[in-house]
């Protein structure tokens, strides 16, 4: 067992939940609610150093009654040692946790693809938004189990949607309020914009 | 000689008080527009030549400085991970492939090395070896198209016709071995799909031999030539700290002075009993990029001769008819024979139950496979962590300040394939 | 702004005649076309390599007039769809064709550019037919590079046979519906219907 799970019940206590060491790797299982602080402390404190982050994931399982996980792989380049760090979810409830781009920049895409795939709301993290879909797309999160493998619509369907993807979702808010045709914009656009609606197809309610 | 006289009506009405023509204004309605501020929206993408795949670049240019670049991915995404919850272990195996094209067998050696150590499969000494073999070859042809696209792009075209005329000659072994020049599906769990064929370890030989002589080559035309000097050196610097803090991996990590090498520090497939060096890069440039991946050509093929002299024989696959496939004789004469390779075939592997992340020294990278397992023969998670897709997101970093034509260089230096950005 | 764009396949009419005259200016025409087919290498995946790899010294596509690949679609005669075609893509080929000035062919290269390979799945599009009209199938996953270049000699032998005079000009295009589809909804759902016992890749236990 990886010495850290031993410091992390010192200092955070009834916050550590479940470790399982297994193939000569670590598990640990932290709340949602102190998530950063751990990962904070594991990062910091001289001793743990776990300055390189692996992967961020989330991992639905087939058994509803499981829950939802979110999976960080860590590791310390000094004492060379693994760690995985997983934070349990409700599948059939709100998705969220406290993004760690604040510690690793790493983390950016991968949360960005974990919300993308999974739903997972990141608080906190500066741009999140979809990475591998395209930013308007309606059927849903790919990789919920509930989600069939050639998705939701039909074929035609999803072809027309890909055919109209809508030209401002192609583009951040940094790109478009930087635009210089960003004046230019109808002012009902402009507006939705601003006010952050930008998932948001017009008129396809 | 004559002279003529030519009455011009000018536009502008004369010259002014000082002497000067006076001009007349465009319009009062007219406001001048502040060109020298306004900055530039570029779209680079997703169909480029120099984006390596289908790569978006959203660049806000001032003049030809880069503020900022804003990298589009998903463009090549192809529902890998879904499609592997679908599909048994061996199953996933062609999968691989696709994914990092440019290097198939390493793609297919990760993959089984993790299956196994889910499953708790030790393989056998020739596969080990096999699969370093593979694994090499793997670094060198991926190497080889880094090489000769960087080179295109940054205008020196004979580079590529010489790195993709040694990459035919892997593929050439390649296919004597699987049958398939790009996807390989080297691979199965507890083995491989085939052994090396007669002709293959002389073959192999040849190749060592020879593959220096281009590697001198094109260092002779690159390395201290002031073009490629002059365009890579103290372009797109990442310190150690920049590096290591945005998860960064493979050439990229250790160009930034970070001594960290899968095959060194968290060694799989007997590497630490091999003796090879690891390139570790300066300044963190797109020079020292391209000379840490050149060195591990030249280390790569060092591993590749003392693989075939270390070549054991004896099988390939493992002793465990759970888990490979009887030989067809066996299964069409043999009653227990045949429900083996029946239960493989329709149900597939169970593997137990649990889950495993397993890391290994890509060409790109450290690509990691982690495997979540519920009991049956199809995961319930596969997850490939991308090693392009994380050193990618360093772009915006790299980029700023420098000009658009070092973008390309940056660009390039990352060593992206779409195929694993996007999964 | 939507983008509407219909083809129709088109054949030359029947009862129609050529004098030797206009054979001879058919001839000479459709030779320096398919002998200097610039392509317009839209290269997604791992046909694009091997499509490198056909260009490279080994294969040589110089031979066959076609080593200025033309990387701006204005300037191209050949859309060489070599990769697989997510939908997040599918405008983009769209509109990359549809800059292409006539005459312009498509070669789809691969099994995924055909008919969606291997992917079956929510993301992929199940063959760029479904998009742009298309001229060659090279099948093969990827295509050897002798496959590639067998397609690209049919598409020269179907270059010779076509004809300048023709009244009924070749991929007309007119608005087909305001949805941007080039096939009806039903075709398309029927071309991408999985055949073959496949009912095993559909199950995920």
């Amino acid at each position: 067992m990886n010495p850290s799970v031993a410091a992390a019940r010192a200092t955070f206590g009834d916050a550590i939940g479940r470790a399982v060491e297994a193939r000569a790797e670590t598990s640990v299982t932290v709340s949602a609610a102190r998530l950063l602080d751990f990962m904070r402390w594991l990062k910091d404190t001289p001793g743990q150093e776990y300055n390189y982050l692996v992967d961020v994931t989330a991992v639905e399982f087939r058994d509803r009654e499981r829950p939802l996980e979110v999976v960080y792989q860590l590791r310390s380049l000094e004492h060379k040692a693994n760690l995985r760090v997983k934070v349990e979810l409700d599948p059939r409830g709100e998705l969220a946790v406290d993004s760690v781009t604040s510690l690793w920049a790493g983390a950016n895409w991968l949360e960005r693809e974990v919300y993308d795939m999974f739903g997972v709301v990141f608080a906190g993290h500066p741009d999140l938004r979809r990475i591998l879909m395209w930013e308007t797309y309606a059927e849903g999160h790919p990789l919920r189990k509930d989600f069939p493998l050639r998705g939701r619509f039909s074929r035609a369907e999803q072809v027309r949607q890909a055919l109209n993807i809508s030209p401002e979702a192609h583009y951040s808010m940094e790109e478009l309020s930087i635009a210089e045709s960003f004046d230019d914009l109808p002012a009902d656009m402009r507006d939705r914009l601003r006010r952050g609606e930008r998932d948001v197809v017009p008129g396809s309610e | 000689m004559s002279t003529r006289s030519v009455e011009m009506e000018l536009a502008t009405p004369g010259l002014d008080a000082q002497g000067r023509p006076s001009r007349i204004p465009l319009g009062a309605a007219v406001e001048e527009s502040d060109l020298g501020r306004d900055h530039l929206l570029v779209n680079l993408g997703p169909q480029h030549p120099a984006t390596h795949g289908v790569l978006r670049l959203v660049v806000e240019l001032d003049g030809e400085t880069v503020v900022r670049v804003i990298p589009h991915v998903g463009y090549l995404h192809s529902g890998f991970e879904k499609l592997g919850e679908y599909r048994h272990y061996n199953q996933i195996i062609p999968l691989t492939d696709r994914t990092d094209y440019l290097s198939p067998m390493a793609n297919n050696v990760a993959l089984a090395l993790a299956a196994e150590k889910l499953m708790g499969i030790t393989i056998t000494p020739r596969c080990t070896v096999l699969r370093v073999i593979a694994c090499e070859m793997s670094r060198i042809i991926s190497h080889m198209v880094w090489l000769g696209t960087t080179a295109i792009d940054l205008g020196a075209f004979t580079p590529f016709l010489w790195a993709f005329q040694q990459r035919e000659l892997i593929y050439n072994l390649q296919e004597m071995w699987t049958g398939a020049r790009l996807t390989t599906s080297l691979t199965r769990v507890g083995g491989l799909m085939a052994d090396i064929p007669d002709g293959f370890v002389e073959k192999l030989r040849e190749f060592i031999k020879t593959f220096p002589d281009t590697l001198n080559e094109i260092d002779k035309v690159l390395t201290r030539n002031a073009i490629w000097a002059g365009r890579t050196q103290g372009v797109g610097v990442l310190t150690g700290e920049e590096a290591i803090n945005y998860s960064l991996s493979g050439p990229m990590l250790r160009a930034s002075g970070v001594p960290w090498d899968m095959r060194k520090d968290q060694p799989y497939l007997d590497y630490e009993t091999y003796d090879f060096e690891v390139p570790i890069g300066e300044h963190g440039d797109v020079y020292d990029r391209y000379l840490v991946r050149l060195e591990e050509c030249y280390q790569a093929n060092r591993i590749l001769a003392q693989a075939l002299d270390r070549l054991p024989d004896g099988p390939i696959n493992v002793d465990d008819p759970r888990v490979i496939l009887p030989s067809k004789s066996r299964a069409m004469s043999d009653m227990e024979a045949m429900i083996f390779h029946f239960k493989q075939v329709m149900e597939g592997i169970k593997a137990p139950v649990g889950e495993v992340y397993l890391g290994v020294e890509n060409p790109k990278g450290e690509l990691g496979t982690y495997f979540v397992s519920d009991g049956t023969a199809k995961p319930v998670r596969w997850r490939i962590r991308p090693p392009a897709f994380i050193n990618l997101a360093s772009i915006s970093k790299m980029a700023e300040g420098h000009l658009l034509s070092d973008l390309i260089a940056i660009n390039a230096s990352v060593d992206i394939v779409m195929g694993e950005v996007d999964r | 702004m939507k983008h509407v764009i219909e083809t129709k396949e088109v054949s030359g009419s029947p009862n129609f005649q050529l004098t030797t005259f206009q054979k001879l200016v058919d001839w000479a025409v459709n030779q320096s076309r398919a002998n200097s087919l610039w392509p317009m290498p839209f290269g997604t995946a791992c046909c694009a390599i091997e499509f490198m790899a056909t260009a490279a010294s080994r294969f040589d596509l110089a031979r066959f007039g076609m080593e200025r690949q033309a990387f701006s679609p204005r300037q191209a005669d050949v859309l060489i769809c070599a990769g697989r075609l997510p939908f997040k893509l599918a405008p983009v080929i769209r509109r990359i064709y549809d800059q292409m000035p006539q005459p312009k062919w498509v070669i789809s290269m691969g099994a995924c550019a055909s008919t969606g390979g291997i992917f079956d799945n929510y993301a992929m599009v199940q063959g760029i037919d479904t998009i742009v009209p298309v001229d060659v199938y090279v099948p093969g996953c990827p295509p050897r590079p002798e496959g590639l270049l067998y397609g690209i000699l049919l598409l020269h032998k179907k270059i010779k046979g076509e004809s300048l005079f023709d009244a009924v000009p070749r991929r007309d295009e007119q608005p087909l519906d305001e949805r941007g589809l080039r096939l009806p909804p039903a075709e398309i759902d029927e071309i991408s219907e999985p055949f073959g016992n496949s009912v095993h890749q559909f199950r995920s236990s």
